[in-house]
């Protein structure tokens, strides 16, 4: 079967032939429990022939189409109503931008996602970022498998016979009935309903394909300004390339420093919070470290790093910052370091620039780290430019 | 996927000796299939022949499919092919009792593909054979001369091939059944002597005088003929087997005339046009009899089933399933319920000798109600519909005021409640006439477009869109043409009409509000103004010209 990304790269060459582009991506959206909703990604297109149309003027909308129906009621009722905008989680999202844009009562989260989405699509569309490596480990669409695990209790769908004798003897025993365990005769047993164990459906989430990123910033007090705007935009348009590629499978993680580093739960936080303080640019990175060690993550992860920051470190000659990103070598598939300097900076270089080159260590693990460095003032082409190299 | 179980196939045969009992017809030999809710998936966008050719679209398809099955589980019960043998899919989670239920309702699918007249040119075919060659032949010229452009043929190919001729096809078939040829003296006064000739007006006059006296005195007229026109017989056999420019469909008379399908590295596109245009042609009749279709094979389960012994204890099962498959939704279509209620109600029209000049002229209700002539013929009249009608006329024909008073029916309508915000869903008419309009609004029905064989000169391909009141979906249009200049080599012209509003008669009916509240007056619909247009796509740009 033929793969998304297959599709994709064919669909591109259509354009190098002088064709229009015939694949669009579109949601379906699944209502989930809580709210919770899932938005699977799937190709459309349409085949494209001479057809009839309805007749569209230029006039209000006022009537749906006719359609059958049957029941009581004279020429006239009204039979029922639905509401014009759907509501949240309401239905299927067929074809991008139907019926799916951020609406009332959602929460600033859900619409970044959305957005970030959009934006990712036009990212991958038309500057064409080129894909992570894979790991030899294969992507698929599906995140979940269904599979018979999970134990009920009382009603399901397949009885587990075993589990539910154990079940009839505990409760047997509970009510006194077995008095002697070896002389036990099955026709005197009480039977309750509840002890019949069945075994349900249930959804297993799906491992298969992970890719973990962690974002880190800096948001000390030498962060002001426009430094900070090109750090997170930076930011945006690479997890909105990654929540477009990767389909929402990627992983990702948001860690904050100035002297210390903290992680934050959402990406909202991770672009929006404001401090002012010093710079320790270990911080992150050994925070960063913590996490994967507490949590075995790199086991079963591509683990991805991306720090932003203004170049500017208390720790002049990043003895600390260098010993763990070494660390950090050990299991990272790609740290990208992007700098951006104030103006002030002028030819010189800023801190954390100076180390990184004289340490010697981009040389040293050039797969596996890229450093970039712009000033504050650049276009978003540049930006872009810049992912562009950070994933190279 | 697999063959099903020797048990389930005794259960199969059993039942198609109970339908054989009941009228039905079929072969002997039938195909079945256990597939799982995937295989599903992966087969509909192949219009479930596992063998059709492979093409991007249905991968498209197959990867939107998972997805919506992920997030919509459905579980289809079974579908039919119409090949030969039949071939007959069954989900894998259906227990043997369900299998019976649908057992009867496949076996009337294949009773409606294998006698209704409409599928005449699909009787012999082993469409899953042929499909099969084709798709080797596809594979084959991928690894020839590229899949990219392979695909491209395809996609322009599928672009026209709702344009085929599949009427004149039929009438065709069954033109040589009763040999109804054009005769002889046809072919020499209508086509020889005007068009081959183009003798004078006196010459021509001449002749069939001299036609008339042969005949009254009972000499050949032919004699003189042959002597004069040696070539006469040679190009009247021609004729006869030979099908005029005016008879080809858009894509026959692509691949006959394309000056861009004739060069010798292009020649290999044609076949692949021949494919998708033969497979189009296939499937032509299932469209255009969907809802007969589907009323047929559940009617026929809904009959079979109940006086079926076997499967006692399970009619609450069946109820179940059955209403979901063929209940009338209080809003919208049902093509299964729609088509089984209305082949019931002629069989009860019928017995009761409904269809008949006395009943017509009845005018009072309770007469009509109680008229029985107890003709009890609606069983074979049924049988009749089913082999000689179509979706088009099964629906003109038989939906009728006593049927939709019968089962309630009435043509819905949704309007915009602005102070809500809401759809307004209302009963719109009860009236026999606009529940049958809408309905035939459903059906499929292609834009009849044809080559105008006179316009189609100097490298330009001109094609003409017969005006029915409807106008073309201007979006597709660009690169639909862009595929057709491909495939021809050289500028396309389409002509149509286009729709536009002229102001309406009154103006205060601007301010009538759009939301009226039932019993309100609507306002006047705007008088439509068409305009006829001519598309020109020239070097795969499209421009629009008013004629």
């Amino acid at each position: 079967m033929i793969t998304l990304d297959e599709l994709l790269e064919r669909d591109r060459q259509r354009e190098k032939d002088g064709f229009k582009r015939k694949i669009r991506i579109g949601r379906i959206v699944k209502p989930g429990s809580g709210g919770k909703e899932k938005i699977i990604i799937v190709p459309t297109t349409v085949e494209e022939k001479l057809v009839h149309d309805e007749i569209k003027l230029d006039q209000p909308p006022d009537e749906g189409e006719a359609s059958g129906g049957t029941g009581d009621g004279e020429e006239g009722d009204v039979i029922g109503e639905q509401p014009v905008r759907p509501e949240e989680g309401d239905g299927e999202g067929e074809g991008e931008g139907d019926g799916e844009g951020p609406g009332e009562g959602e929460g600033g989260e859900h619409e970044l996602e959305a957005n970030a989405y959009e934006l990712g699509k036009v990212l991958s569309q038309d500057f064409q970022l080129p894909n992570l490596k894979d790991k030899g480990k294969k992507r698929t669409l599906a995140r979940y498998v269904y599979d018979l695990t999970d134990k009920n209790k009382g009603v399901g769908q397949v009885l587990d016979k075993k589990a539910t004798l154990k079940q009839i003897v505990q409760t047997n025993i509970a009510l006194g009935r077995i008095p002697d365990p070896s002389l036990i005769d099955p026709t005197k047993f009480l039977v309750s309903p509840q002890d019949l164990v069945y075994r349900i459906l249930s959804r297993e989430k799906d491992y298969e394909s992970q890719a973990l990123v962690f974002f880190l910033r800096d948001y000390s007090g030498s962060m002001g300004g426009k430094v900070t705007q090109t750090v997170v935009s930076q930011h945006v348009m690479l997890y909105s390339w990654l929540m477009y590629q990767y389909d929402k499978q990627v992983e990702t993680r948001f860690v904050l420093h100035d002297t210390e580093a903290k992680e934050v739960s959402d990406f909202y936080k991770y672009y929006s919070y404001k401090v002012a303080g010093g710079t320790k640019v270990f911080s992150a990175f050994k925070l960063v470290n913590d996490i994967v060690e507490r949590e075995a993550l790199d086991r079963d992860y591509n683990i991805y790093v991306f720090h932003g920051t203004d170049g500017d470190d208390w720790d002049k000659e990043g003895t600390q910052t260098l010993a763990e990103i070494e660390k950090m070598m050990r299991y990272v598939a790609r740290i990208g370091i992007t700098i951006v300097e104030h103006s002030y900076v002028g030819a010189k270089q800023t801190e954390v620039e100076k180390y990184l080159k004289n340490s010697g260590i981009l040389k040293k693990y050039q797969d596996h780290i890229k450093l970039d460095i712009m000033g504050e003032d650049v276009d978003d082409s540049r930006i872009i430019q810049g992912i562009k190299h950070l994933i190279s | 996927m697999e063959l099903v179980s020797q048990h389930v196939k005794q259960i199969m045969e059993e039942c198609k000796v109970r339908a054989r009992d009941q009228g039905l017809t079929f072969d002997d030999e039938t195909l079945e299939y256990i597939v799982t809710n995937r295989d599903m998936i992966e087969l509909s966008p192949k219009v479930m022949i596992p063998t059709l050719y492979d093409y991007w679209v249905h991968d498209v398809r197959v990867l939107s499919g998972k997805g919506m099955y992920e997030a919509y589980p459905s579980n289809p019960y079974e579908t039919v092919i119409n090949t030969r043998p039949a071939i007959s899919y069954y989900n894998d989670n259906n227990p043997d009792w369900l299998n019976v239920m649908i057992f009867y309702h496949v076996l009337g699918h294949i009773d409606f593909f294998q006698n209704n007249l409409f599928y005449k040119n699909t009787w012999d075919v082993d469409l899953t054979g042929q499909a099969l060659a084709d798709k080797r032949l596809i594979a084959q010229l991928r690894s020839e001369v590229g899949r990219r452009w392979v695909d491209y043929v395809i996609e322009f190919a599928r672009g026209i091939d709702n344009l085929v001729g599949y009427q004149k096809e039929l009438d065709r078939a069954f033109r040589d059944e009763r040999k109804k040829r054009m005769s002889r003296s046809d072919f020499y006064f209508d086509v020889f002597l005007q068009k081959v000739k183009t003798v004078s007006h006196n010459d021509y006059l001449k002749e069939i005088t001299r036609y008339n006296e042969c005949l009254k005195n009972g000499e050949d007229f032919y004699d003189l003929v042959v002597s004069k026109y040696p070539e006469f017989d040679e190009l009247y056999r021609k004729a006869l087997h030979a099908r005029s420019d005016e008879q080809l469909d858009v894509m026959e008379y692509i691949i006959e005339h394309s000056p861009f399908l004739r060069a010798e590295e292009n020649k290999w596109m044609k076949s692949v046009i021949h494919i998708v245009r033969n497979t189009s042609l296939y499937f032509q009749p299932q469209i255009r009899t969907k809802i007969m279709n589907e009323g047929w094979a559940s009617y026929w389960h809904e009959y079979l089933f109940m006086r079926d012994d076997r499967i006692s204890g399970h009619e609450t099962d069946y109820a179940k399933i059955n209403a979901a498959v063929t209940s009338l939704p209080k809003v919208g279509l049902n093509p299964y319920a729609l088509g089984m209620r209305l082949f019931q109600h002629i069989e009860e029209m019928d017995d009761r000798g409904c269809y008949s000049f006395d009943y017509f002229l009845l005018k009072d209700e309770v007469g009509k109600k109680k008229y029985d002539k107890g003709n009890d013929s609606g069983h074979d009249y049924i049988f009749k519909i089913r082999e000689n009608m179509n979706d088009f006329t099964f629906i003109n024909t038989f939906i009728d005021q006593e049927f939709l008073d019968r089962h309630k029916l009435f043509v819905s309508g949704k309007r915009l409640n602005q102070q809500r915000m809401t759809w307004e869903y209302y009963i719109k008419s009860r009236r026999a006439e606009d529940y049958r309009e809408m309905i035939i609004d459903t059906l499929y029905h292609p834009p009849e477009i044809h080559v105008d064989l006179e316009k189609t000169k100097d490298g330009v391909l001109y094609l003409n869109h017969k005006f029915e009141e409807k106008p073309l979906k201007t979006d597709y249009i660009e690169n639909t043409m862009v595929g057709i200049e491909f495939l021809w080599g050289g500028p396309v012209h389409l002509e149509t009409s286009e729709p536009s509003a002229s102001a309406p008669d009154t103006a205060y009916s601007n301010f009538w509000d759009p939301s009226t509240p039932a019993g309100g007056t609507p306002p006047p619909p705007p008088k439509i103004e068409w305009k006829r247009v001519r598309y020109v796509m020239e070097n795969r740009k499209l421009h629009k010209r008013e004629i």
